[in-house]
């Protein structure tokens, strides 16, 4: 087991180093730098020289392949830098943020599992009726609505029924909870519908396959409680596969949210991604995507941990 | 010459086929109706988009400064937006670009991502390693910084949209399709094909290629779905199409958001086309899958 961890955590690395080598490329390929465009702002002051001496003191003149030096070396000293458009320590750019993009990933994940799970079992039980039809329209309809356009419609439902909008100055949660799940719940639902339906989906096909396995039939043979069946038999082996779907929907979220954050006017990660990018902020955008690409691998990488776990007949090699 | 006759034979193993195909889709819609109902809505976009100037009362492009945001009327059914444009036939014109980019970003990147899952697959050792761990690197990097980083680079424009939602769906199509040929690969029509001589690339393409049709034609209607969706998310963002192009997500920026209250119809319409459609590809989608998957058939 140890051996097995130690062995995936170590294969981590490759992957890692092959995200940070293609964004490091990737943004050097797009036209424009930091550097320029700050200087836009103050065109008159920009001489040809003063751009050079910026560049030298950020490090851009120095060959490509010893900035790519400089910054693993950095990493392995878990020196991320600071941003090269403001200035800061890229930590600090990237913590409250993180904060906010964790806090929603996990609102959404609670809402999407608890819609997700008693409706999923309730269709793979009720297979070809109304109630299957119901809830597979429900749940391919949430797959189908962009995120964003709930979002808008919510906060138009809100503005037009009640006269009332969420907050849209963000509060941290210690600071006021209250006003911190008033403005965050609305971005948690609207995202959370899309999860819910992938959680849902995948409980019912996962269930309606348990279901056919001998193990039930037999329990059922022996004249077990409905309900017991359903918990301790059917429900408990279902959810490898659901477990699997919203993990990697967590991951997603934490990166992927760019729409529904503009859409409520949140700081989130996703929208660092944005304006770093627009920025040409080398540093800030690779330290964000490796960031990003690590909680993914993470994930994955618990997911599989959590298999071994709960299924005993997955042996580790 | 004699030209009747070859027709007539030629015709014969044609005709059976199309009456089997006939049968197909007969059996899919009576057993399926929801299936059915999604195909019917897909084929209904396809129509208005190939139709759009046909049937759209008003030119996507008019502006008319005398009905800026004007409510729902007999005149403009769906109203109009901050131009005066009419909506409706915005969105007429809409899934044209819709199904552009839904049906292109999600043929190339699901065949693409099939072909080197199968080869993955095929090859084995090393170099399925090798791609492996490429597929990986490609499933962890984020969606959206590819996408900004291709307009970042090419610039707006549909043809840029369609590189950017195809670049991800590569590794998730050939993650998909390696799987289901690792099976193949032990079949011994493949060993046969590999002792006649044959090419790897014929061996690849015409014999393990169209087995792994079901997993592929179930991925690509996801795929379509999805590329809709990331159109619409990246024309909202300005990194998609832009305007003066007709496209749903786009009609969802600026005004659409800015005058929300007065002029709701300019939210909520685009949206409900664009749920509508992805909506009628996951319907006919998911039909598919219980179809072609017998696991999952009822019993």
């Amino acid at each position: 087991m140890t051996r097995y961890i130690v062995k995936r955590l170590l294969l981590m690395i490759p992957t890692l180093l092959g995200v940070a080598v293609i964004i490091f490329l990737l943004m050097r390929v797009v036209p424009g730098d930091v550097v320029e465009l700050r200087f836009a702002g103050e065109s008159s002051f920009a001489s040809k020289e003063n751009l050079d001496k910026e560049r030298a003191r950020l490090g851009l003149d120095k060959p490509m392949l010893q900035q790519f030096v400089d910054w693993m070396g950095g990493i392995l000293r878990l020196d991320f830098g600071r941003s090269m458009w403001t200035g800061a320590p890229i930590t600090e750019e990237i913590r409250l943020r993180f904060a906010l993009s964790l806090q929603l990933a996990i609102m959404a994940t609670m809402i999407a599992v608890l819609l997700a799970i008693p409706l999923g079992v309730l269709a793979a039980l009720k297979q070809d009726t109304w109630v299957d039809y119901a809830v597979r329209i429900f749940s391919i309809a949430g797959l189908a609505t962009p995120s964003f356009w709930l979002g808008i419609v919510f906060i138009l439902g809100l503005l037009i029924i009640f006269k009332w909008l969420p907050p849209m100055v963000y509060t941290p949660f210690w600071v006021n909870p209250w006003q911190n799940i008033l403005q965050l719940i609305w971005p948690a639902l609207a995202v959370g519908y899309r999860y819910s339906a992938v959680a849902t989906r995948m409980t019912r096909s996962a269930m309606l396959e348990v279901l056919r396995e001998d193990y039930i039939r037999t329990a059922r043979a022996k004249g077990l409680w409905q309900r017991l069946i359903l918990s301790r038999h059917a429900l408990k082996n279902a959810m490898l596969p659901v477990l699997t779907v919203v993990a990697l929907e967590f991951a997603f979220l934490m990166g992927g949210l760019v729409v529904t954050e503009q859409v409520f006017n949140l700081n989130g990660l996703g929208m660092l991604f944005v304006e770093s990018v627009a920025h040409r902020d080398y540093t800030l955008t690779q330290a964000l995507v490796l960031l990003v690409a690590f909680v993914f691998i993470f994930v994955n990488f618990l997911v599989d941990l959590a298999y071994a776990w709960i299924d005993p007949r997955i042996r580790f090699r | 010459m004699a030209v009747g006759t070859p027709v007539v034979t030629a015709d014969i193993p044609e005709v059976a086929e199309r009456g089997k195909w006939r049968r197909i889709v007969r059996e899919f819609a009576r057993e399926r109706p929801l299936g059915a109902a999604g195909a019917a809505i897909v084929l209904l976009n396809l129509v208005v988009a190939a139709t759009a100037h046909l049937i759209s009362p008003y030119d996507p492009l008019a502006t008319d400064y005398g009905a800026m945001l004007a409510r729902p009327s007999a005149a403009h059914w769906l109203g109009t937006d901050a131009f005066g444009r009419d909506v409706l036939t915005r969105i007429l014109y809409g899934s044209r670009t819709a199904m552009l980019v839904g049906f292109v970003s999600a043929i190339i990147g699901a065949t693409v991502g099939a072909v080197i899952g199968v080869a993955s697959a095929y090859f084995g050792g090393k170099i399925d390693l090798v791609i492996q761990r490429a597929m990986d690197i490609f499933l962890a990097f984020p969606l959206i910084i590819l996408a900004l980083a291709v307009v970042s680079i090419l610039g707006n424009g549909i043809e840029n949209v369609i590189v950017a939602i195809m670049i991800p769906m590569i590794p998730r199509a050939a993650l998909v399709a390696r799987s289901s040929a690792l099976a193949i690969r032990e079949m011994p029509y493949v060993d046969a094909a590999r002792a006649a001589g044959f090419r790897h690339r014929r061996i690849i393409m015409r014999h393990m290629l169209p087995n792994v049709m079901a997993p592929y034609l179930i991925m690509l209607t996801a795929f379509l779905g999805q590329a809709i969706l990331l159109e619409a998310s990246l024309s909202f963002l300005g990194l998609g199409v832009s305007e003066p192009t007709a496209a749903w997500g786009l009609m969802l920026r600026g005004a659409a958001v800015q005058f929300a209250e007065a002029a709701p119809w300019m939210a909520i319409f685009p949206g409900l086309a664009i749920s509508l459609a992805v909506f009628a590809f996951n319907l006919f989608g998911d039909s598919l899958r219980d179809a072609l998957d017998p696991r999952l058939r009822a019993q």
